[in-house]
């Protein structure tokens, strides 16, 4: 059950973040709406993933401000490109979340072990996390996110490291939860993914976002010349 | 050779009998090592997982005293803690030199610098692993020490290992504070140390060789543990 207030739409404004001088972000703006997953694409090193690190709050922008409609503290989550797992059992991590949420202690484990069934890791509860294949560590990861049951869940390049069936498990996670109404902001430089997946893309290029349209329109007819050369498969920066 | 044979000889028939003095002798040291290991692992192990997590200013310095304190020498912390006890000293009132007490209170002195500093140095990692996606979570520095703590369990029996391994071995710090009283605050190390003194090499020896069986089975057990902890991939 969610509560009836949304921290939905994100706003943010203007968003600079530069490392050593270096400009990664420049002048992003953009709002993100409830609904189908929000793919963010381009090319490495077109700041994606610090973007999605600003919009969760773990990097602090030098310019412009993250504005959610509500207080986005407990209700947003993040699954990284490699999973940090807790020295425990598979169990254990799934729960430790919910303990640092204030989930009151007799809710922590059924949620705990709805999310891992729902990832198909049920039968693993007692095995040591870290033991697990580099597939059942993502999805771990997801469970461990959505035992939160957050209203938006941001997705580093979730299936960078991984072989095609475990992508195809994480995308089918993934679905699942958009469906529950659960909004994805994701992060991919695999434009077939994009294409799976997307129900609007935010082509970022040169730590500048040049689109934000819904995916049918991005993949028909960009309107960037770079997002046009990107899509074609060309090294664009 | 004709003493470390009579010593193994004196080391058998005194273990074998249970000689109740040597006994005595011997469980006076575990009580007070592991109980100096206990009060130390109190105050440095969550001392060392907050210096891995936090950032203020300062932190460098302290962690340079920190590693100095890791060379202190036994017999000077005895000192400190003697004038600290003694009847003219500020907790003289309480009575505690040359008993037990002071002598647990030395030795936690003692180890309490390197059970910080070390697991600072070994929780530090973790912390680079784990910081982002704690605070993702919605965990802060002081949340997170003792997930660290708990997280880090099996490198921090080491950190332990290497606290108690000095405790028990230091002679010069129960030396100043205990007064080496015998049936009171005789230790392993300190009982070696007089009985060297007075000639009885082959009983100084036997008292060496439980000292260092001692430490072999501890150090046994902890590997062991070490080796689970690898095998079960926690």
């Amino acid at each position: 059950m969610r509560a009836p207030d949304t921290i939905l739409p994100l706003r943010a404004e203007g968003l600079g973040f530069s490392a050593g001088g270096i400009a990664i972000l420049s002048d992003v703006s953009l709002t993100i709406a409830a609904g189908s997953p929000s793919i963010i694409v381009g090319p490495n090193g077109a700041g994606k993933s610090v973007l999605l690190r600003v919009l969760h709050g773990l990097l602090t922008p030098g310019t412009g401000r993250v504005l959610w409609a509500g207080d986005a503290a407990r209700r947003q989550a993040m699954v990284f490109q490699r999973p940090v797992l807790l020295r425990r059992s598979v169990l254990a991590n799934a729960v430790y979340p919910l303990k640092l949420a204030g989930v009151v202690a007799a809710e922590r484990e059924p949620r705990a072990r709805a999310a891992l069934e729902m990832v198909g890791l049920a039968a693993l509860a007692d095995r040591p996390a870290r033991r697990l294949s580099g597939g059942e560590q993502q999805r771990l990861a997801l469970a461990r996110a959505a035992a939160l049951a957050p209203e938006v869940l941001f997705l580093d390049e979730p299936c960078a490291s991984l072989d095609p069936a475990a992508t195809r498990a994480v995308e089918e996670i993934v679905g699942t939860l958009a469906a529950r109404g659960t909004k994805i902001v994701m992060t991919t430089h695999d434009l077939g993914q994009a294409r799976r997946l997307a129900g609007e893309v935010l082509f970022l290029n040169g730590g500048r976002l040049r689109e934000q349209t819904p995916a049918a329109t991005f993949f028909n007819q960009p309107a960037t010349p770079d997002a046009a050369a990107f899509l074609r498969g060309e090294l664009v920066w | 050779m004709n003493d470390l044979g009579a010593a193994a000889a004196t080391a058998l028939n005194l273990v074998l009998t249970a000689d109740p003095a040597v006994a005595q002798i011997v469980l006076l040291s575990l009580r007070v090592s592991f109980s100096a290991l206990l009060i130390a692992a109190l105050i440095g192990l969550p001392l060392g997982a907050l210096l891995a997590v936090a950032r203020f200013p300062g932190r460098g310095v302290i962690l340079t005293v920190l590693n100095a304190l890791m060379g202190l020498p036994p017999v000077v912390a005895g000192l400190l803690i003697y004038l600290l006890l003694s009847r003219s000293g500020p907790l003289g009132h309480l009575g505690l030199l040359f008993t037990p007490g002071a002598m647990i209170i030395a030795q936690a002195v003692l180890i309490t610098p390197i059970l910080a500093a070390l697991s600072r140095q070994v929780l530090e990692g973790l912390w680079e692993e784990y910081a982002e996606q704690l605070r993702s979570f919605g965990a802060g520095p002081a949340r997170a020490v003792p997930t660290l703590l708990w997280d880090g369990r099996f490198a921090l029996l080491t950190v332990l290992l290497a606290g108690f391994g000095r405790a028990c071995a230091e002679v010069g710090a129960v030396m100043v504070v205990g007064g080496n009283i015998e049936g009171f605050t005789r230790v392993m190390t300190t009982a070696i140390a007089l009985e060297t003194s007075a000639g009885n090499l082959p009983l100084a020896l036997a008292l060496g060789m439980v000292l260092m069986s001692i430490v072999l089975v501890v150090n046994a057990l902890a590997q062991a543990s070490r080796d689970f902890a690898t095998r079960a991939g926690v």
